[in-house]
């Protein structure tokens, strides 16, 4: 869905000359550095090898919140609804890498559309918030993840998110409808108040529309005469008539609303139709193994003994300054290679065995001694 | 070996200059941001732009003025890519930007050395041990005779020999420099120990040769010759450029080499003493600095490795006031004063006693 008129930056190179650029006579003309380097004195998204998006549209849907559009350079191959990218933007002079769900329909060809509310600590949703706008140029990464609707569509599907967790389910919403989707599809979103509600004004038209869809929206912090308030309960999905037993779930939101799902799913033993995406910095609790040992940076020659901590975190107080992403455990920009010992990833609970491997720095902390190449 | 005329500082004087030099460090590194990041980014697309400028004027090297110009501006791109982004992206002095182009421990260089070799040989070995006898392997490369402190033999005759060799052909000497060839015919160990290293250098010469000793020359047709002769030029004036800024980095009159005996149980203070004292700077103007790749900052380079190099100049007028106060020489002069001290070095040692 190219707009027409527009000035076209990303134009597919064509593709004897993108063979003449890919070819090994270039790069070996070009090495050390690689044809890319040179490619950017011309462009700055011209890019073989690094997927770059530019803006094109940016508009406000709440007061804090940004939803942008943005149009891939070529070699984007599309994505599935429910995934997510890594954004990657500058900031003072840092590159800063941060996932983020498609909320577009998989229809969207050629450009995809994101939303980001602004965290009061998040240095990168509060730039976005304040300074993006069209032309501007970011690093954008294939679309990833297995937060996704099966190719088969189910014939019930609950769909429920909260605050900024709206986006994935919100792609999926939007795929479901542009293929005419028949079977139904229950849409229960709980936001602070209806001014907090990103996509608002779509979803009212998309229930006017399909009257297979039925819209929930939930004022937590806002009672209103015949609405659901407060956060959600089995009170909840009874008064919404969603047979939660017998629909394929995707929750993506808040920590208190996810848990809250997974328990009451567990309970009632239908674990197998849930699906989950959580966007969240790990939180443990230190075990009593692993506050003990030393971690060897084999590269640089430091040693610190291990404070039980996550390793990135236990790198860059050494003084170190590991390459790092989205610092949760999803984009491996952080993964580097374990040459010895143990770790315990954080997310999954999982203990490594001792043998060499590729670990993710940020959510994994030591068990006993371990030495990184780092 | 320190002269009579060295002062010395207490543990308590080196303590607290140590923890003046840490207050700098911390200053900058509170300070990194668009600023540096704006400034190799610029480095980098200078040097980016003359590469493709000195190719593009070597394919008409049949018009000598191009010829000339081609020499030129591939000569700059090479000292650019080696000495003012090479070198100093290699120290890590861009890690924390955390793009993946201008990582330490990534970076490559247009130089026949791989630059994993020379994150240990120099990152490592150099910069730890700084003018240290027997560790410091940047003491005379394995070939020269650079301090009284190292026995002479009549090997060393050769001394001025070995130096202008070593000039001609740096960046083969640079290649070599990790693999420790003196240590090899000593016995000492054995190329087989060596092996992968030897592949590695193996792999890089031969991309290195391929670029511009084949391929560049090759497209270019009948002036193959001329592209070929260009290129070697530009890769000579790179080396020669490259050896005189380093040997006045270390080797001018007054900079002071060390035993092992005086440097165990250095403390953090200390390190920083040794530093200052074996180290010397180079003065002249902007261009000159961005040009030796701010090792004409030799002695803020050594002191704080990983800050980003354009930022020496800031620097130094604090640690010239530091060490004015703590009595300590600052060593710094022309290139022309110092390189002149590093060639009557080097002719001095090749006797027995130092004497001319």
């Amino acid at each position: 869905m190219m707009l027409p008129g527009l000035p076209t930056p990303l134009a597919p190179l064509r593709s004897p000359a993108r063979r003449l650029l890919r070819s090994g006579l270039l790069e070996a003309l070009a090495a050390p550095h690689g044809i890319d380097r040179y490619l950017e004195l011309v462009h700055p998204t011209r890019s073989l090898r690094d997927p770059l998006a530019e803006l094109i549209a940016v508009r406000r849907q709440t007061v804090d919140s940004v939803t942008m559009t943005l149009r891939p350079s070529d070699g984007w191959h599309g994505f599935r609804a429910g995934q997510f990218i890594r954004l990657t933007i500058e900031i003072a002079g840092v590159l800063e890498t941060r996932c983020y769900s498609l909320a577009c329909g998989e229809q969207a060809d050629g450009q995809v559309e994101i939303t980001v509310k602004a965290h009061p600590a998040g240095k990168v949703s509060r730039y976005l918030n304040e300074h993006a706008r069209p032309g501007m140029v970011v690093g954008m990464s294939a679309a990833d993840g297995d937060f996704v609707l099966p190719r088969e569509r189910p014939e019930r599907l609950l769909l429920i998110s909260s605050g900024s967790g709206i986006t994935p389910v919100m792609s999926m919403l939007r795929t479901l409808c542009a293929e005419d989707h028949g079977g139904t599809v229950t849409f229960l979103h709980y936001a602070r108040t209806g001014e907090d509600v990103v996509y608002r004004r779509e979803l009212a038209a998309i229930a006017a529309r399909h009257p297979n869809v039925r819209i929930v929206l939930v004022h937590t912090r806002e009672a209103t005469a015949g609405r659901l308030a407060g956060h959600i309960s089995r009170a909840h999905l009874r008064r919404i008539g969603a047979d939660h037993r017998r629909a394929h779930t995707y929750v993506c939101g808040a920590p208190g609303l996810i848990a809250w799902v997974r328990a009451t799913w567990a309970e009632d033993g239908i674990e197998q139709l849930l699906h989950v995406e959580s966007f969240l910095p790990p939180s443990f609790t230190l075990g009593d193994a692993g506050a003990e040992g030393s971690v060897d940076f084999a590269r640089s020659g430091e040693r610190v003994l291990s404070d039980g901590g996550l390793l990135l975190e236990q790198a860059e107080r050494a003084g170190l300054c590991p390459q790092f992403g989205c610092r949760m455990g999803i984009c491996r920009i952080c993964t580097c290679r374990k040459t010895a010992g143990s770790v315990r990833n954080v997310l999954s609970g999982e203990i490594s065995g001792a043998e060499e491997e590729d670990i993710q720095i940020c959510v994994s902390v030591p068990v006993g001694d371990v030495e990184l190449a780092l | 070996m320190y002269y009579a005329t060295t002062p010395r500082l207490s543990k308590e004087q080196a303590d607290a200059f140590g923890r003046e030099l840490d207050a700098i460090r911390r200053h900058v590194l509170a300070d990194l941001g668009e600023r540096d990041a704006d400034y190799i980014r610029d480095v980098i697309r200078a040097q980016r732009r003359l590469e493709v400028t000195g190719r593009g004027l070597l394919f008409f090297s049949f018009i000598p003025p191009a010829w000339l110009g081609g020499v030129a501006a591939l000569s700059l791109s090479k000292i650019l890519d080696n000495m003012e982004i090479g070198h100093n992206v290699m120290h890590g002095q861009y890690d924390w930007m955390n793009d993946p182009e201008l990582n330490g421990r990534r970076f490559e260089w247009d130089n026949a050395c791989p630059a994993d070799h020379w994150r240990h040989s120099h990152n490592y070995l150099h910069h730890t041990y700084t003018n240290v006898v027997g560790k410091d392997r940047d003491v005379g490369y394995g070939v020269l005779r650079m301090s009284e402190d190292q026995p002479w033999n009549l090997y060393y005759l050769g001394n001025p020999l070995y130096a202008a060799l070593l000039a001609i052909f740096f960046q083969y000497g640079v290649a070599l420099h990790d693999l420790e060839l003196d240590r090899v015919i000593a016995g000492e160990t054995t190329l087989d120990e060596k092996r992968d290293q030897l592949r590695a250098i193996g792999h890089k010469v031969g991309r290195q040769t391929l670029k511009d000793y084949v391929l560049f020359p090759l497209l270019s047709g009948p002036s193959a010759p001329l592209v070929l002769a260009g290129n070697a030029s530009a890769n000579l004036v790179r080396n020669l450029w490259a050896f005189t800024t380093i040997f006045c980095g270390h080797f001018p009159d007054g900079t002071v080499q060390f035993t092992e005996e005086e440097t165990t149980e250095e403390t953090h203070g200390q390190w920083y003493y040794r530093q200052l004292l074996g180290s010397a700077d180079l003065t002249g103007g902007k261009l000159f600095h961005i040009l030796s790749g701010n090792l004409s900052h030799q002695i803020e380079h050594h002191l704080f490795p990983d800050l980003p190099s354009h930022r020496y100049a800031e620097i130094a007028v604090e640690v010239r006031e530091i060490c004015r106060r703590y009595g300590l020489p600052y060593n710094a002069g022309p290139l022309r004063k110092q390189f002149g001290s590093v060639v009557r070095k080097i002719a001095r040692l090749a006797l027995p006693k130092g004497e001319a």
